[in-house]
């Protein structure tokens, strides 16, 4: 499903040399957000006329970049540079009045418009007495779209249209408002081949005309296609800048991911029967074919990108959405959850990614948040007993050395990472014997995190089966026995503890190479010429 | 929510106390009945405070399940027309020569499938509330105009008039408040000591986490739909009863009030807070302030004005509240949030 | 229907949007067909029904909910509802029956006064959502009550007969123009014609449905979405100022009930009409259409044998129909967008 694209790109002009002064200039940017330096002393060029990608893993700063850009967020130190005017901007209507457009992985359009307003939205032609002029509207979009080589019904309306539809329409608003920076931020994760071409072609013809392109992908092979230069953000931080020409995959690779954190490792233990059995899952549109196993004492690593499929498998695995085929045994036995209600009493637990909207109830205390997915087992005479919460709370909260100043406490004034060891807490007081855990220690520092980790490493020992979803590689390297690498809803790669690296792991994920295929040495970095890309 | 410096538990419990809705009620209540005695000697007596209620107990009685919908973040705009539906039923199966019972009990099935249409609609369909319950409103109403036409019924037997009109033996107490307060006592230890209570907070506070954490958020909603449907056909038993009169277009008007009670009794409109006392609270501040102002010759068209700039107040006040109670925390920021380990305390946002 | 595909070579955009444009225009055209079919059922039934006589006094009566559910569908696009029209109309309908009966005016500035009193009335129902932030939906429940409480305040008991009107006020009711068209559904197709126009070709209009259909992308592209709110209210109040003086030519008789019980069946109108409740989609010339549907029902259903009592249950079916199928749309559109990922 990855887009292939045509061998070779097609001939680009020179690329721009240093001496041209660059469209936008950003020098020391930082951003923290409470608890994380999200960017630290960033640097960035953008040259009129080129693609530069920008790379990096999860959480390494890419989108706050992209957000500063936009105007959403402020900078808390560095300069900004227009054309070599130094500059502010303000909020999201001054970028686009600046000239610097973005097209987000998830379009914000109007469903109910026709293409043609949207396109125009805000900045219609007006006709007589200032009413819109419609004919001139769909004239212009309709040029736009011809310009762009893509057939549209300027007509109709966008509800409908498929993703890669809308991102176009995007495109061909930030042509109209003239936009000479183009942003385009994950842009390829819900298109097919066909489309990201396409995408290609019309990104290209931009940069011709002179439109700087600053592409934001996780997608090795299409930043390789596209990109003039490339620059890697790792942890909040520039790490290079180069022409994607003097580069090759595991370069980028290596850059991306070098990093020496020692974390908890998980603690040797011996892995018992078969919990889970999963074979042949497929949801149409999220993942195909899935199969795997999980024991007890086992911890089952998913890796891969967003979007790769792995929350979609654990949301399916849980019964909040309905699998299309495939079959899942627990313990040897057919199941089929129309519920997550069903899933629980199975014995399997979830803790999904978005522990606001979906973990807690802010508003609860720790104990009605703890005892809620065991209500109905633990009154079963139907009246509630605080004491009785307030012991399985205690109980669960100090396993998991919750700081608190009591079981009464609302979990929305706890930390980040207490929060989430409440969540823990919650499935444990389900008493589960499998236990999926979704991002477990994102938005946590690193205190906490080692914390979590024990925790997790106790439960396996426990014999539990732990499925770990984490796109945090050292955590996936850490703690799991076993990696699945994820790519486009299909398992590329199983990668047994012992020959699991991090580049191996990202390699997999971005659909480059297999991983078996690369050598455990860095290999010979000329050796290969472009880089592996027949994945 | 709270800074990291947390007052003592009972102090808490105090300023907890005095700053909640309920209080407020209890204050506008007192203040209410002082209003009453200085308009009539008669006001505090028993024979007041029978009649006081006795007009109010439909809508009393409907408030009920309908403060369990709303807390679960839904709400049922048909229940004025499930109470027509009911008294059209009542009066044409009578009319027809069958037996009042099973007439009544009749009407009570039809309450709750009445429910289950609302409920299989919303829970199972997803549609909003708000417009199915308006759909069902004029659909039950509807389908009470061609049962029963424009007629009266009125030769209802002596027994059963007696009980919507009449009085507890030896009291003043009228029977319409005991199905009231039986309903209120059993609905309250529901919402507020079982965990289906629990489960209905949770649902209104946030659906997903709720569903995440294995509740079973489509049979709750579904139950709740069909107790309103259910309670809102009784009234229409009882209305018919006090009236001594069964008609299609009983109960007309009554989901405003039965809104307006239940908003002013605390229950947030968008879910997750509210409580049974609070809308009983307030179901007596309404029927004090009605007869007070009836006492007060105030007319009827007044008093409905004075409903409706009610509900809206119910509304604005704690929207208002909760804006100045943020602007206060904003104020009161700079301590630092909870640390997170030993290691490292959080940074200020 | 038309398959989504990507012609990989030119890149053509065909969508499955064209599909539901047609859909979308297709439900005025779709209502208008079923509407003439209805028709000719019924007629050969009862064949008094397709008489002049008849369709205009149909049109007349009808024209009045047309107006009113125009500006319904003003304030649902935005995604809100106005639930106190009927009180407008009723307290504007007293009103200038009221002050014609004392001759406190002459008929020109008592309806402009009406209108007047309609638009403020609208702007009060703005103020407590756009402003007080009042859901409309409790909003407009409370209004309802103060409106027609003050109705009936100022109404008592009296009726304002026939003779209380200046003579030849109620003739726009039972006049044709040219000998053709009745007056009132001119009035109608005028405020659907400026109401059309505004909608599709003002900023303001844009602004509308852009509020109703994404009102985060709304924010972020600074559209002001409680003035649209505030404004969309206003406008419906002042509309329903002119139904509400159309209602006392029409009826020619006025007391405090006026205009009672007709909510629904405008919220029904509207809704028939294409307008969704989820906001941002729909047109004036479909709910006007479902006025007139709506219209012809009613009149229809004693000719063909079935009492009055039965129009409350077709409301409800109606609404609760359209609001069905509005949702399937949107389902079946999410499931659609997530096949052709798959590919």
């Amino acid at each position: 499903m990855t887009a292939t694209p045509s061998s070779a790109p097609p001939a680009s002009p020179e690329p721009v040399t240093p001496s041209v002064p660059p469209r936008i200039e950003l020098r020391g940017i930082s951003k923290r957000f409470a608890a994380t330096q999200a960017l630290e002393d960033v640097s960035l060029d953008l040259l009129p006329g080129e693609i530069h990608g920008l790379v990096g893993e999860n959480g390494a700063g890419k989108s706050t970049l992209v957000k500063i850009l936009a105007g959403v967020h402020q900078p808390d130190s560095g300069t900004i540079r227009l054309d070599g005017e130094a500059t502010q901007i303000h909020g999201p209507a001054h970028s686009r009045s600046l000239g610097i457009a973005v097209v987000h992985q998830e379009p914000r359009l109007f469903p109910d418009l026709t293409v043609a307003e949207n396109v125009f939205i805000g900045h219609a032609p007006s006709g007589r007495l200032g009413s819109i002029d419609w004919g001139a509207t769909r004239r212009l979009a309709e040029g736009l779209f011809r310009e762009l080589d893509v057939q549209v019904d300027v007509g109709a309306p966008v509800r409908g249209l498929s993703m890669a539809d809308q991102q176009l329409i995007e495109i061909a608003k930030s042509l109209s408002l003239e936009a000479r920076v183009l942003i385009l931020d994950e842009p390829t994760a819900s298109l097919s081949a066909h489309e990201v071409e396409r995408l290609f072609t019309i990104v290209r013809r931009l940069r011709d005309r002179g439109v700087s392109v600053l592409f934001v992908s996780h997608r090795l092979d299409e930043v390789f296609a596209l990109c003039d230069r490339a620059t890697v953000f790792r942890d909040g931080r520039h790490v290079v800048t180069m022409p994607t020409r003097d580069l090759t995959t595991a370069d980028l690779v290596r850059h991306m991911v070098g990093r020496t954190v020692s974390l908890f490792p998980k603690v040797e233990t011996p892995i018992g029967d078969v919990l889970l059995e999963v074979s042949g899952l497929t949801k149409v549109g999220e993942f195909r074919d899935v199969g795997f196993s999980v024991r007890a004492g086992e911890i089952v690593g998913f890796a891969g990108l967003v979007g790769a499929g792995r929350t979609e498998v654990a949301r399916v695995l849980f019964g909040i959405d309905q699998r299309d085929r495939g079959q899942i045994l627990l313990g040897g036995v057919p199941v089929s959850f129309a519920s997550p209600s069903a899933a629980m009493h199975a014995g399997i637990a979830y803790l999904p990614e978005d522990r606001h909207q979906e973990g807690l109830v802010q508003d609860f205390t720790i104990a009605q948040n703890v005892t809620l997915p065991i209500l109905p087992r633990l009154f079963p005479r139907l009246l509630t007993r605080i004491s009785a919460e307030r012991k399985v709370a205690h109980e669960f909260t100090e396993q998991l050395s919750v700081r608190m100043t009591g079981v009464d406490q609302l979990v929305g004034s706890l930390s980040g990472g207490n929060q989430q060891k409440v969540v823990l807490a919650k499935w444990l007081a389900s008493r589960p014997r499998i236990l999926i855990l979704d991002e477990p220690t994102r938005g946590i520092d690193i205190g906490a995190k080692v914390e979590v980790h024990r925790i997790i490493s106790e439960l396996a020992a426990s014999g539990l089966g732990i499925v770990l979803i984490s796109s945090d590689l050292p955590e996936v390297l850490a703690m799991s026995d076993r990696i699945l690498v994820f790519h486009e809803g299909k398992i590329t790669a199983e990668i047994p503890r012992s020959q699991a690296t991090q580049e191996r792991v990202m390699f997999a994920a971005t659909g480059s190479a297999t991983g078996d295929e690369l050598a455990v040495a860095p290999p010979a970095a000329g050796a290969r010429g472009d880089g592996g890309l027949d994945g | 929510m709270s800074a990291s410096v947390v007052p003592a538990r009972s102090q808490r419990r105090w300023v907890g106390l005095l700053a909640r809705w309920e209080t407020l009620l209890v204050l506008a209540l007192i203040g209410l009945i002082a209003l009453g005695t200085s308009l009539s000697p008669f006001f505090l007596t028993a024979g007041n405070f029978s009649n006081l209620i006795a007009a109010l107990m439909e809508v009393a009685i409907m408030a009920m399940p309908m403060t369990l919908i709303i807390v679960a973040g839904e709400i049922d705009l048909s229940v004025e027309s499930m109470a027509g539906l009911a008294s059209a039923i009542l009066g044409f199966l009578w009319a027809a020569g069958v037996p009042l019972w099973i007439a009544i009990a009749v009407v009570l099935v039809v309450g709750a499938l009445g429910g289950l249409l609302n409920g299989l609609i919303v829970a199972r369909g997803g549609l909003p509330s708000l417009v199915v319950t308006l759909g069902t409103l004029a659909l039950f109403r509807g389908m009470a105009l061609i049962v029963l036409g424009p007629r009266g019924v009125s030769d209802f037997p002596d027994w059963f008039t007696a009980f919507g009109f009449g009085h507890v033996p030896g009291t003043l107490i009228p029977w319409p408040f005991m199905v009231f307060l039986a309903l209120a006592l059993v609905l309250g230890i529901v919402l507020h000591r079982t965990w289906i209570g629990r489960q209905v907070y949770a649902i209104g506070k946030n659906p997903s986490t709720a569903r995440f954490s294995g509740v079973r958020v489509t049979r709750v909603r579904i139950s709740l739909f069909v107790l309103s449907g259910m309670v809102a056909s009784l009234a229409g038993i009882i209305l018919t009863s006090r009236l001594s009169s069964a008609r299609a277009d009983a109960g007309s008007g009554m989901t405003l009030t039965v809104a307006t009670v239940v908003l002013l009794g605390g229950v947030n409109i968008f879910g997750g807070s509210g409580t049974i006392p609070g809308v009983a609270l307030a179901i007596l501040c309404v029927a004090v302030m009605q007869n007070a102002l009836r006492l007060a010759s105030v007319t009827v068209e007044v008093q409905s004005i004075a409903l409706g700039l009610l509900l809206i107040l119910s509304v604005v006040i704690p929207t208002f509240a909760h804006q100045a109670k943020s602007a206060l925390d904003r104020a009161r920021r700079g301590r630092p949030p909870p640390t997170d380990s030993i290691a490292r305390g959080e940074a200020a946002p | 229907m038309a398959e989504t595909g990507v012609i990989a070579t030119q890149g053509a955009l065909r969508t499955r949007g064209s599909v539901l444009t047609s859909f979308a225009r297709q439900r005025e055209l779709s209502l208008a067909a079923i509407m003439v079919v209805l028709g000719a059922l019924v007629s050969i039934v009862a064949p008094q029904f397709l008489t002049i006589s008849n369709l205009t006094a149909v049109a007349a009566l009808a024209s009045i909910y047309a107006v009113a559910s125009v500006g319904e569908a003003l304030v649902v696009i935005t995604r809100n509802i106005d639930l106190s029209v009927e009180a407008m109309i009723g307290v504007v309908a007293y009103c200038v029956a009221s002050i014609l009966e004392r001759h406190v005016l002459d008929a020109p500035a008592a309806i402009v006064l009406g209108i007047g009193i309609g638009l403020v009335l609208g702007m009060a129902n703005g103020v407590i959502v756009a402003l007080l932030r009042v859901p409309s939906i409790v909003a407009t429940l409370g209004t309802l009550s103060i409106f027609r409480g003050l109705d009936y305040v100022i109404a008592g008991s009296h009726q304002v007969p026939l003779a209380g009107l200046p003579p030849g006020f109620t003739d726009p009711a039972r006049t044709n123009l040219l000998g053709v068209l009745p007056e009132f559904v001119v009035i109608a197709l005028v405020v659907v014609v400026l109401g059309t126009i505004v909608l599709r070709s003002t900023r303001f209009g844009r602004q509308v449905y852009a509020v109703g259909s994404n009102p985060e992308a709304a924010a972020i592209l600074g559209i002001p979405a409680r003035l649209i709110e505030f404004s969309a209210f206003s406008v419906c109040g002042l509309l329903a100022g002119v139904a509400g003086v159309m209602w006392v030519m029409f009826f020619g008789t006025i007391n405090g009930t006026a205009g009672t019980g007709i909510v629904l069946s405008i919220v029904a109108a509207v809704v028939v009409g294409g307008v969704s409740t989820l906001g941002g989609s729909g047109t004036i010339a479909g709910a006007a259409l479902g006025a007139l549907f709506l219209g012809l029902t009613a009149n229809a259903l004693p000719l063909v044998g079935l009492s009055q009592f039965w129009l409350q249950a077709i409301y409800g079916l109606v609404i609760l129909v359209a609001v069905s199928v509005d949702a399937v749309i949107l389902r079946r559109l999410q499931r659609a967008t997530a096949e052709r990922r798959a590919r």
